[in-house]
């Protein structure tokens, strides 16, 4: 589904090379020591950087020079996912009219995404409304309503509690398993990567290492995993 | 870093035509007026002295300004007190002050007949006089020593806490203290300070027409006022402007070089605890400067308000006609800003290049622009029917660096917090303006803007040319009953413009501020 072709991305001084694929439906952690490159090549993916040198690949297209709103994926930052001068309504809504000019099926649908992750009778607050855990709802509404074949996430959930932290998660795989959307997910932490992918791409020393089976890859770590996670 | 995705056409139009638009009015209208001049006329003795004189002035105004607001951002820095955060507000009004009613308010503390005369008087000694040199170095110290007190206090309170904890923990005294922790940061902040508060001065107009005159004490800007106003000398005129381009050129390439502080006044609010230095001798200090910024206003609103009743029927009109303009030159400076700080901010290389353009017109002379626009025109229109038209869009040509300046930081950060975000949603074009960028920027879109409104209700320049009955506005009225000596009328004019330029700068910010989710 998604292919990185001999990809080599330069930030500076820093260069990472990335030379894996990811089969459709695969749900995929991005493991690795912090400042190795995890969100950098997430970012890659994007679109946000453009590579050196290498060709990307997403559905069989090449997409190697396409704008970010223009490659087949959602993406969860960080943090600011949500507008806060907007709605959550209209935040949601974004994910399929960026101009906001919708038809009376597109707002049906989207007032169903926010049913689906919870959020009947709030389409109407600004995110600021919303606790830390309804906010990331609001956003994972709009992953639903957009109904990419890809999705990105860069540690969107790091800012919430472990519990909610879970819960979400468990939101996310379940998503991706109802529309067979392939995942790709930067974490620092093991458990989260156990928890929902089934394979991991080790970032270190350089370089995006091919997806191996997670728990085999924790169980089992190279050095420069092993000083990292502390085993 | 996502720009290059963003298809920039409409930012490229709109921009390019700002962009355009600002070279006609800076440098067009100047080659409009050489191109009219009939005779070439080369700079006498009167013009030369000019040039002196404005370096002079404009040298003794930031001195005096920097080195008296060292103390006072001292006393500011290391002084809490009840009152501070509003006096320290206080020291961003002058900036949109009108000129001619600061001149007024100063008139009535160091005139002949003022407060200082009559003080002194009672011990015999003879009235002060505040018209030429001294006049106009007090009047531009009034505006900039505030400024500078500002810039100032912000390196101030950029030294960060921690070291003055360290210093008093080795037991430092004043002295160890300034010479470890304060000259250092004052070598840095207030080099650059000086030039701005010179460049400031060097194109000062309403102070200098106001307080200065005669063949001694003329600035350049004034100079210009009097080729067109006197003498009709247009090539006179142009090549007095093109001097002070060179100047402010010359003191432009200074200032990189200085390098300028920022001073958007982020976090003023803050007070270092110290326990070194005298409490009185800091007092002292705010107390004459919060005097020296206070007693000119106080009179003002206290001769003023008898004066209402003096103020002859023409007032009211000239008042709605000045309201009318800074509105138009308000949204007008708005409509320019936009599309400028968005095609800076779109280029990479050349973004730099576009944003110096919007500050081009502070080197600019408005009477050169204005007269420029109208010999550009006067062949279709009849000028007198465009005295107000140009007016707003020569105050909006020169309110554009101010506005720029709060507007160019508030769309990096937008660009940096959401801009991933929107070009992930493939928002371009009209709907990321719509939805991104115009909500996000009201705040310091609605500054900039409040800034452009009572930088125009004050203005008192091109419209100086033009006096006409049927077109005058507020500011020229007041200039006009000073010049015949009917004081309280003045005084009454003068606080009806105070009102009305605080209103619209308050009214316009307030509204950028209102329902602006964080």
């Amino acid at each position: 589904m998604l292919t990185l072709e001999e990809v080599l991305v330069r930030q500076g001084a820093f260069e990472i090379a990335a030379d894996f694929s990811v089969k459709s439906g695969a749900r995929v952690a991005l493991i690795g020591p912090s400042g190795a490159g995890k969100s950098t090549v997430l970012s890659v993916i994007a679109g946000f950087i453009a590579p050196v040198r290498g060709r990307l690949t997403m559905s069989g297209a090449d997409v190697t020079g396409a704008a970010p709103g223009a490659r087949p994926l959602s993406i969860l930052f960080q943090d600011s996912n949500l507008f806060p001068h907007l709605t959550v309504f209209q935040n949601v809504a974004l994910g399929i009219r960026p101009n906001l000019k919708l038809s009376a099926e597109e707002q049906a649908r989207t007032m169903a995404a926010l049913e689906n992750v919870g959020l009947a009778g709030f389409e109407d607050r600004k995110p600021a409304a919303l606790s830390g855990g309804q906010q990331s709802r609001a956003a994972l509404a709009r992953v639903l309503l957009r109904d990419t074949p890809l999705l990105l996430l860069d540690e969107p959930f790091s800012a919430l509690g472990p519990a909610l932290k879970v819960e979400m998660l468990d939101l996310v795989q379940s998503i991706a398993a109802e529309n067979g959307t392939t995942l790709l997910m930067v974490t620092h932490d093991p458990e989260d990567a156990l928890r929902i992918c089934e394979s991991a791409i080790l970032v270190a020393d350089g370089r995006a290492h091919a997806p191996v089976p997670t728990a085999g890859l924790l169980d089992n770590p190279p050095d420069s995993l092993r000083d990292y996670l502390g085993k | 870093m996502a720009d290059r995705f963003q298809p920039i056409n409409w930012i490229t139009v709109s921009g390019g035509a700002v962009v355009l638009l600002l070279t006609c009015l800076s440098f067009g209208t100047l080659g409009a007026v050489a191109w009219r001049a009939e005779a070439v006329s080369n700079l006498g003795p009167q013009e030369w002295s000019a040039v002196r004189f404005t370096l002079w002035q404009a040298f003794l105004s930031s001195l005096f300004s920097v080195v008296l607001a060292i103390p006072v951002a001292r006393a500011f820095a290391r002084r809490q007190f009840w009152g501070r955060q509003a006096l320290i507000t206080l020291l961003g009004a002058p900036f949109i002050l009108p000129v001619i009613v600061a001149v007024l308010g100063l008139i009535a503390v160091f005139g002949r007949t003022g407060l200082v005369s009559q003080f002194i008087g009672l011990f015999g000694f003879e009235p002060v006089q505040i018209y030429g040199l001294h006049g106009v170095v007090l009047a531009h110290v009034f505006f900039n020593l505030p400024l500078a007190t500002r810039l100032i206090l912000q390196g101030w309170l950029d030294v960060p806490g921690e070291r003055f904890r360290l210093a008093q923990s080795l037991n430092f005294g004043t002295g160890d203290m300034f010479r470890h922790l304060e000259w250092p940061m004052l070598r840095r902040v207030v080099p650059g300070a000086f030039m701005v508060i010179f460049l400031i001065c060097t194109t000062s107009f309403a102070v200098a027409l106001a307080l200065g005159g005669g063949p001694k004490s003329t600035t350049i800007e004034l100079a210009i006022y009097q080729a067109f106003k006197f003498d009709f000398d247009l090539s006179k005129a142009a090549l007095l402007a093109l001097l002070q381009f060179a100047i402010c050129g010359a003191l432009a390439l200074i200032s990189l070089w200085i390098s300028v502080p920022g001073g958007q006044g982020a976090g003023l609010d803050r007070v270092t605890p110290r326990q070194d230095g005298s409490v009185w001798l800091d007092g002292l200090w705010i107390g004459l400067a919060a005097a020296f910024l206070l007693v000119p206003l106080a009179m003002i609103t206290a001769r003023g308000v008898g004066g209402l009743t003096e103020l002859p029927g023409s007032i009211w009109g000239a008042a709605l006609r000045s309201v009318l303009v800074a509105t138009a030159s308000a949204l007008l400076t708005v409509a320019l800003v936009l599309p400028l700080a968005l095609l800076a901010q779109s280029l990479k290389a050349g973004g730099r290049l576009v944003e110096a353009v919007g500050y081009v017109s502070i080197a600019a002379s408005p009477l050169v622009m204005g007269t420029g626009l109208f010999i550009l025109t006067f062949a279709w229109i009849d000028p007198v029917s465009l005295a107000l038209p140009v007016t707003m869009l020569v105050n909006a040509a020169m309110s554009l660096p101010f506005a720029l300046r709060a507007v160019m930081p508030g769309l990096a950060q937008v660009e940096a917090d959401y801009g991933r975000l929107a070009s992930s949603l493939r928002m371009s074009g009209w709907a990321r303006l719509r939805w991104l960028v115009l909500p996000r920027m009201r705040r310091p879109l609605a500054f900039g803007a409040a800034l452009a409104g009572a930088l125009s209700m004050g203005d008192l320049g091109v419209i100086a040319l033009f006096a006409n009955p049927e077109n005058q506005t507020l500011p020229l009225a007041l200039y006009q009953l000073m010049g015949a000596y009917r004081m309280e009328g003045a005084f009454g004019a003068a606080l009806l413009l105070l009102t009305l330029s605080l209103a619209m700068f308050w009214l316009i910010d307030r509204g950028g501020r209102r329902d602006v989710d964080a």
